[in-house]
């Protein structure tokens, strides 16, 4: 009797288990699709003509005849191959340079014990609830003092040296056991060796991390070269884009390929890089 | 070793040992601690001059530190610090960017009350914090939990959710804005054809009041990835014994969130939500693209505040007028983090 009843109540929980699992994959399935939905129809966008891309009765992901000239024209019609060339080098610098300079002064602040390091790191912290919105004004009115006006350069100095980058390095570091430092301080190695050979080697998760956040936030943004680039040879690939949607605002099938483009590479970066990434974001604290 | 460092020696010598005196007799213990310190830092300075060193340990130690620092500390230094101070100083200037700077005292603050435009922008920031901040952190702590499970091809799965986070902007307003296309795009067709809404009954998703909807919907859309991936962290700090713990006791699946997966990911809600709150103040480029059409102006109905904050220094040369809108600006994300950091801790107590 008494082992029926324990049957029956393990099917039933078997049972659970499955409807369980079943509206979680449904739900999975609705999640995905809002999310990818957008980007599927941007690519049958950039291979349709303009009347086909409205088209919806009836609607067809791949048109009959691709329209794979789209990918050709998009380069002629706007030289977006030099508004291709400014981002990557601007984005490769500030990446860069970011990577360098945070993790050096993270090191420092982690792991060194000098004068005015509290009042040294609060400056850090003071400004990360400060938006960039806010004194951008005055920012630009410095550096076009500094003739950095309509200059690439002026957007390196701008991006290169954030409070986050460091913020998030020194997180990083201090989870790193100290003894590791101590044992090769004792060995006699310099602090800039230290550095080097140990927590360099050690820190590729926070620095996939911060690799994608700034990278990403470099290749996207449209403000900061707003202000600051206004010869179009000098435009970043968002501004091109969005300056050729201005002018071709009917060219939906130029305008979605000129998108495409524009995603390759920040999704080439993201995939290269992913892996580290929920445990880069876990260890540097940015879980709060 | 020369006179005059033979003398420093001495003199050195003398001052460490009274020192030393000194606290053999001190008798409080706040008063000893001090007297300790300066005498070790005699007796560091004593040990350099006898080994022939110009500078000390501890100098050459912070000279290290600083080294490593410099490079970021300077870059951030020039191009934020100095322009943070410049900011807080415009705000009660008058200045074109080119002719003299004349003080205006709180005239810019003044204005700021009765300009319609900047009190709609005002107005139309804070809907769009409001609606965002507890959507977006809805579901990304909800799309956490599902691709915290066990699951096949949860890796596919966080991929994609993170997708709209790194696509760039640009491109993907350029999609929604096609797709919520009011006569031509294809949800209006589905509203159109399958649900049957009449023609003149359509929702046009980039003009009137639905643009903030459209504007928060998006923002939703685009940055949940983002604070999945926090909340993922947070969720994988969580020990499994807890759950453990949790079905012995025989717990369901909701009380195993309300009493175990809520609390203990409390830190991580606090950071998301002070993160999305600073980041949703900022918002301007969303607006601009998908509510500026092809000039990218934006209306009373969709205007925000870095857009004025640009307009003005940008077209009309008001530089002091635009910083006193981003006093503003700074003014309300500052008591918003406080509020939000208080809370904190009077919880945590």
């Amino acid at each position: 009797m008494s082992g029926q009843k324990e049957n029956k109540k393990f099917r039933s929980k078997r049972r659970n288990a499955i409807v369980g699992k079943t509206m979680l994959y449904i739900v999975l399935l609705v999640i995905t699709a809002v999310m990818i939905v957008p980007f599927l129809w941007m690519l049958s966008a950039s291979i349709k003509s303009n009347r086909e891309v409205f088209l919806m009765d009836p609607f067809v992901w791949i048109p009959e005849v691709p329209k794979w000239d789209n990918y050709v024209k998009i380069w002629t019609k706007i030289p977006l191959l030099k508004f291709v060339e400014n981002t990557v080098f601007l984005t490769i610098v500030v990446t860069f340079l970011q990577l360098l300079t945070s993790s050096f002064a993270a090191y420092s602040f982690a792991k060194l014990e000098f004068k005015h390091k509290n009042a040294l790191f609060l400056a850090y912290i003071a400004t990360i609830a400060m938006p960039w919105q806010v004194y951008m004004v005055p920012q630009f009115i410095m550096m076009r003092g500094m003739g950095l006006n309509d200059k690439l350069l002026a957007m390196i100095c701008l991006q290169a040296f954030s409070a986050f980058g460091v913020f998030m390095m020194k997180q990083f570091y201090e989870g790193i056991p100290s003894e590791l430092c101590e044992a090769a301080r004792i060995d006699g190695m310099s602090e800039y060796k230290i550095y080097a050979k140990i927590m360099l080697p050690l820190s590729k998760p926070a620095l996939s991390t911060l690799t994608i956040f700034t990278f990403v936030n470099t290749w996207n943004d449209y403000l900061g070269p707003l202000i600051y680039l206004k010869t179009e040879t000098k435009k970043t690939i968002q501004l091109g884009l969005k300056m050729f949607i201005g002018q071709y605002s009917a060219e939906y099938g130029l305008i979605m390929a000129g998108s495409v483009v524009s995603l390759i590479p920040v999704i080439i970066v993201f995939l290269c890089l992913q892996k580290y990434f929920v445990e880069g974001v876990a260890s540097t604290g940015l879980k709060g | 070793m020369n006179e005059k460092q033979a003398a420093l020696v001495r003199q050195l010598e003398i001052d460490t040992n009274t020192l030393m005196e000194k606290i053999r007799q001190e008798d409080n213990i706040k008063k000893k601690q001090k007297l300790i310190a300066e005498r070790e830092k005699k007796q560091r300075k004593l040990t350099a001059v006898r080994n022939n060193r110009i500078i000390s340990r501890e100098k050459k130690r912070d000279l290290v530190a600083y080294s490593f620092i410099a490079p970021n500390f300077i870059g951030f230094a020039v191009f934020t610090l100095i322009p943070i101070v410049f900011a807080f100083a415009l705000a009660f200037m008058k200045w074109d960017g080119s002719n003299e700077i004349t003080f205006a005292g709180i005239s810019n603050f003044l204005r700021l009350t009765d300009d319609t435009f900047f009190l709609a922008a005002l107005k139309n920031t804070i809907i769009y914090v409001i609606g965002t901040v507890p959507l977006t952190m809805i579901a990304s702590l909800a799309l956490a939990i599902v691709l915290n499970q066990k699951i096949r091809a949860r890796g596919f799965f966080r991929t994609v959710a993170f997708f709209p986070y790194v696509a760039s902007l640009v491109a993907i307003t350029a999609v929604w804005s096609m797709i919520f296309h009011p006569s031509k795009g294809p949800v209006n067709y589905i509203l159109l054809n399958v649900f049957g809404v009449a023609q003149e009954n359509l929702p046009k998703w980039f003009s009137g009041n639905l643009v903030l909807v459209t504007l928060i919907l998006f923002s939703v859309w685009k940055y949940m990835g983002y604070y999945m991936v926090i909340y993922l962290a947070g969720l994988q700090g969580i020990s499994a014994e807890l759950y453990e713990a949790g079905s012995l006791d025989g717990a369901n699946t909701w009380q195993k969130f309300k009493y175990i997966t809520w609390p203990q990911l409390r830190s991580t809600t606090f950071f998301v939500v002070v993160m999305l709150t600073i980041n949703c103040f900022k918002v301007y480029d969303i607006a601009v693209m998908l509510a500026g059409g092809g000039d990218g102006k934006l209306s009373t109905s969709a205007t925000v505040l870095v857009y004025y904050i640009y307009q003005n220094a940008f077209n009309y040369w008001d530089l002091g007028y635009s910083s006193a809108i981003a006093m503003v600006l700074f003014l309300m994300v500052l008591v918003i983090t406080l509020i939000q950091f208080r809370y904190e801790k009077k919880i945590n107590s």
